[in-house]
């Protein structure tokens, strides 16, 4: 084989035994406790769990910009598709202030958030925001930079750019306030782009367009996405493959349709039926999962799902942590009930 | 529901830290903040600081040993005496002592200067009888502290132009300068929140005309203010009038800033969803504004208060110190301040400028106490 | 049989606005309730649907009283069959009814008191309303605390103690203990988690089913509003633009907004991509609405006729109304029963 065919089978980006760790004042909280995910080229992965489940921490762990507090060990390797920096990067063991990171960070993975106000100055128009991204990233030259602002503008759909482009944030709608937000991120063209609850702020019609958009400039631009959400709705439309979290942990991951289809994990199954949904049936009740969801402070070895789920064996499931198994290739589930095994995961 | 006694039912975000921990589910909101204060540790520093400060002040009299006006015109300008514990032969005693002070002058400048005697020593005593005093403003008494014996004297901050004791005069003036903060504070405080909650609560044209007044108290430069109030005063007239006028002036621009507060908290406070809720439920007016507004925004008025008494402890040095506020014979760490007015008196007895370093301890360690409890006031703030 | 509850009549709230051109302009106002009317029988479920800027949370704190209505009455039927205008209601008549109407609220983090324990918080409107003496009281809210999934140990605590949904119980505690005939819910569920929001959900029709509750619901999820409700009514910009029963909104809607709404809900099924209707632009501003029928910029049907006139709420079918000009023409795309079940 060819150095040029095995890259391709290579994932954009790999991400290895994430662990984020946070000091409290009653204990040390395992937020993301061991976190494995491929993103391979153009594809979208969607990272799906509900609040405090660590999705958002694990997104954030990979551009380094997750609060000094946290405690991160892993690796998140990178491998860049250009053809002068063709490398493969540790993300993780780079100062989260080094050259070489913020090199990457907006250039190559570019990030959008659920609420776009925060990640515009109210100070600067929404054009010089835009065009400095640029400037710091593609070109040198002013014009030139802000043609391709302006162009990157009419992509997301903004009409009336040159208008646009002088306006300040807080005249934009939350809607228009994401889309300048998503043309920021994709105004240097990068290979992966994070998305952290995209469109949770937004009204179902506006949601209905930004993710349309996301789609096409997908297709257009070719870069890979990586989805957080807690809407499962949304990553049934978006999504090639899934991963589900539950405190700290992926539980289960598979592509889409096998996930939606033959769902293993009981939190996985509890969290599909416990969705109401548009055609449903309404005279019946909504499966609902007991319980809520535990901190993760000084946890013992065990699944975090053991009180809430339906399935549990006594004095396995909460005895040792539990390992990973592998229902198919492609399919991962971290539950007993699939275990050949029931010896515990080496921690 | 069965329940592993580890887990908490918490909900927050990974990088918050919650006040998670068995026995808070229970506690109330005073509670909770006394626990985020203890945190604070220069708050809790400051507020020992503070505690002895006011302690120091409450017995004055007990503890400097000689009166604000008593003189030796044989000790005008001492400097502050070291207490010693081994003397000239090297012989070690287990009181400590002083050594009787010599006044001569330099061969060459024909300045007065004090030596040490080293043949007198004068041993510290406790509980000694001076001049006389009631304790606590009540009881007569002449027991001090501690002094030394007749006819030794003992200056361990130095003495001033007129030879009094600076230590004891710092005490004394202590009473002054910290009381006066917080007698003016308590005052504000109440005028600010009858005012700002008139205004909070009813709004309209009653806000914008209360508004409107804190305004344009407020672009009033305060020094000059001050000056312009306080030489209204009579000038004889009884210690303790004084002091009420001088209290009087510093509350009538101190309220406007609390009131402020107030009124921005009862606004917030009144569109809270809970505050909405109980009056969906039928609640009263007075039982939510007792029940839920004013308990919402005491704590941060605690704050706004603590945070206003260092600017009027540096208000009262600053007018006692031009001259314009407490004037003698009552005396304040402002009034002490005056003889530093003038440059050689700083250049030749530096030991005058004791006073400052007290009023900046008070300034800061209020100001840090202000902090701590800023942080604890809020303690449902992730 | 069939007892009306409520009766909201030509509901109408203007806000005032500042101009922000003269300094001392003269306030203008912004009209975002614009002559609401619906019927509400006891026991059912009335769900209001739309986006943000739709005027449905002020029409749910209209009704309770927690905004003060403009224009219009919202007739309240009691129990002894006795029907007053609620929102005139003063003194000793408020007193009577007001416990007879509760709300819940969209985030139970800021709709408890944090400063007050469990224990008073759902006494609260007991003790605002009723005398009743500590045990009765005590009696009430250990009851109650049962009823609504908290367990009896929890009403010491402070609201800082519980999770999201547990709060919400909390408050549906509260919102009860009156024993209310009509709770106007405000997006009571949107706050909450997946696997917590079924858990309330269920709760809310357990308790409909075993006190005869009625519900307001206002939500903008309408997979939720499906489920839960008997009719349902659509608000865009300050006005109900179609109000039907739930399978007859749902299965055949006639407004072009609600089947972009429901168009717009994605689907947790991946095969499912169904040829969605992406609306264009954004929700007009309610300061500035378009002329004619508020819908027209967005509508893909639009003609002149829409740009022009504004079109009146109409009866198309049984107890559907709906307020388009081409309700009848238009052939318009509802839910239908294929979503695939999971096993």
């Amino acid at each position: 084989m060819t150095t040029q065919a095995i890259r391709a089978e290579q994932p954009l980006l790999s991400v290895q035994d994430l662990k984020i760790r946070i000091q409290m004042d009653n204990g040390e909280m395992r937020a993301v406790d061991g976190v494995d995910f491929e993103i391979k080229k153009g594809k979208t992965l969607g990272l799906v769990g509900e609040s405090g489940c660590g999705k958002s921490l694990t997104s954030r762990a990979i551009i380094s910009i997750n609060p000094k507090e946290c405690e991160t060990s892993g690796t998140i390797i990178y491998r860049s598709e250009e053809e002068q920096t063709r490398e493969e990067l540790n993300l993780l063991s780079l100062d989260p202030n080094s050259k070489k990171i913020r090199s990457i960070r907006g250039r190559k993975i570019a990030m959008i958030f659920q609420e776009p106000m925060t990640a515009f100055s109210p100070m600067y128009t929404i054009g010089n925001q835009i065009m400095e991204a640029i400037l710091i990233h593609r070109t040198k030259n002013k014009k030139e930079a802000k043609k391709i602002a302006l162009e990157m503008l009419g992509k997301v759909g903004i009409s009336d750019q040159e208008k646009r482009f002088d306006q300040y944030p807080h005249e934009f709608s939350g809607g228009m306030r994401q889309r300048a937000m998503i043309s920021m991120a994709l105004s240097c063209n990068p290979e992966l782009l994070i998305a952290d609850e995209p469109t949770t702020a937004l009204d179902v019609t506006i949601q209905a367009q930004v993710l349309e958009l996301m789609r096409s400039l997908q297709a257009e631009f070719g870069m890979a996405i990586l989805l957080v959400t807690h809407d499962l709705g949304i990553i049934a439309q978006m999504c090639d493959e899934v991963a589900v979290m539950y405190l700290g942990k992926i539980v289960e991951q598979a592509p889409v349709k096998e996930l939606f289809y033959n769902p293993k994990h009981p939190y996985t199954k509890g969290l599909l039926k416990s969705m109401p949904r548009l055609g449903g049936d309404k005279s019946k009740r909504l499966d609902s999962i007991e319980g809520s969801v535990p901190m993760p402070i000084n946890m013992p070895p065990m699944c975090g799902f053991y009180e809430r789920c339906s399935d549990r064996i006594e004095g396995v499931c909460n005895a040792r942590s539990v390992p990973k198994t592998h229902i198919s290739d492609d399919h991962m589930v971290r539950c007993f009930l699939y275990s050949d095994s029931r010896e515990g995961d080496s921690i | 529901m069965s329940t592993l006694p580890l887990f908490r039912r918490q909900k927050t975000t990974a990088a918050a830290k919650p006040l998670a921990s068995a026995d808070t589910n229970y506690s109330s909101q005073w509670r909770l903040m006394y626990l985020r204060f203890k945190k604070h540790k220069l708050a809790r520093i400051s507020l020992i600081i503070l505690g002895l400060l006011y302690a120091v002040a409450l017995f004055a009299q007990f503890i400097a040993p000689y009166d604000l006006q008593s003189y030796d015109s044989k000790y005008v300008n001492a400097p502050p005496m070291a207490l010693r514990f081994v003397d000239a032969d090297g012989k070690f005693h287990i009181k400590p002592f002083v050594y009787e002070l010599k006044s001569t002058r330099d061969p060459e400048t024909m300045r007065k200067m004090f030596v040490a005697n080293k043949e007198k020593r004068y041993s510290l005593q406790m509980f000694v009888k001076g001049e006389r005093y009631k304790f606590l403003g009540l009881i007569p008494t002449s027991t001090h502290m501690f002094g030394v014996e007749q006819p030794g004297r003992l200056f361990l901050l130095g003495t001033d132009g007129m030879g009094r004791d600076l230590f004891s005069r710092i005490v004394l003036g202590s009473q002054i300068s910290l009381s006066i903060p917080l007698v003016g504070v308590g005052i504000s405080f109440v005028i600010g929140l009858i005012i700002g909650g008139i205004s909070g609560y009813f709004g309209g044209w009653i806000d914008s005309l209360i508004q409107r007044i804190i305004e344009i108290i407020r672009s009033f430069p305060t020094l000059p203010l001050w000056m312009a109030l306080s030489a209204a005063i009579p000038p004889r007239i009884p210690v303790v009038t004084m002091y009420l006028y001088i209290v009087i002036i510093f509350s009538l621009i101190g309220w406007t800033d609390l009131a402020r507060v107030v009124r921005g908290k009862f606004i917030s406070l009144k569109n809270e969803d809970y505050v909405v809720a109980a009056k969906i439920a039928g609640v009263g007016n007075t039982k939510i504004i007792v029940k839920h507004l004013v308990p919402g925004f005491l704590s941060y008025l605690v704050v706004a208060t603590t945070l206003a008494i260092p600017g009027m402890i540096l208000g009262e040095t600053a007018m006692s110190f031009l001259g314009l506020g407490i004037r003698s014979p009552a005396t304040s760490w402002g009034v002490l301040l005056q003889e530093a007015q003038m440059i050689e008196n700083v250049a030749l007895y530096p030991w005058k400028l004791f006073p400052l370093g007290i009023v900046i301890l008070t300034v800061l360690t209020y100001n840090f106490l202000g902090d701590g409890l800023r942080d604890a006031a809020d303690p449902y703030k992730k | 049989m069939k007892k009306p509850i409520l009766n909201v009549k030509n509901l109408n709230k203007d806000f005032q606005v500042k101009s922000k051109k003269t300094f001392f302009g003269k306030p203008s106002s912004v009209r975002v309730l614009s002559d609401i009317s619906f019927e509400l029988d006891e026991g059912e479920t009335l769900s209001i649907v739309g986006e943000s800027g739709s005027g449905k949370t002020t029409l749910g704190r209209c009704i309770v009283k927690g905004v003060s209505a403009s224009s219009g009455d919202v007739v309240y039927h009691s129990e002894s069959g006795e029907s007053v205008d609620f929102l005139k209601l003063k003194g000793k008549g408020a007193k009577k009814f007001r416990k007879d109407i509760q709300m819940i609220f969209q985030d139970p983090y800021s709709s408890l008191s944090p400063r007050m324990s469990v224990y008073d918080i759902i006494s609260e409107p007991l003790v605002a309303n009723f005398k009743l003496n500590k045990s009765e009281i005590d009696a009430k809210v250990t009851d109650i605390a049962e009823k609504t999934g908290l367990n009896a140990s929890y009403l010491k605590r402070y609201p800082h103690a519980f999770s999201g949904g547990q709060r919400q119980r909390i408050a549906i505690a509260r919102a009860l203990i009156t024993q209310p005939r009509l709770i106007v819910c405000d997006e009571a569920v949107s706050a909450l988690d997946v696997s917590i929001q079924a858990q309330i959900i269920n709760l809310l029709k357990d308790l409909q089913e075993q006190y005869r509750i009625t519900y307001i619901f206002i939500s903008h999820d309408l997979s939720i509003v499906q489920n839960i409700s008997d009719r349902v009514a659509v608000m865009h910009l300050g006005r109900i633009v179609e109000q039907a029963s739930t399978d007859s909104l749902f299965g055949s809607p006639k407004h072009p907004y609600t089947e972009a709404l429901m168009s717009a809900v994605p689907q947790p099924d991946p095969e499912q991509k169904k040829s969605r209707i992406i609306l264009e632009g954004e929700v007009p501003n309610p300061a500035n609405p378009p002329s004619g029928c508020h819908f027209h910029p967005r509508c893909a049907y639009r003609t002149d006729k829409c740009v022009q006139e504004s079109p009146a709420l109409r009866e198309v079918g049984d107890r559907h109304y709906v307020a388009c000009h081409y309700a009848e023409e238009l052939n318009l795309k509802g839910v239908h029963d294929d979503a695939v079940n999971i096993s």
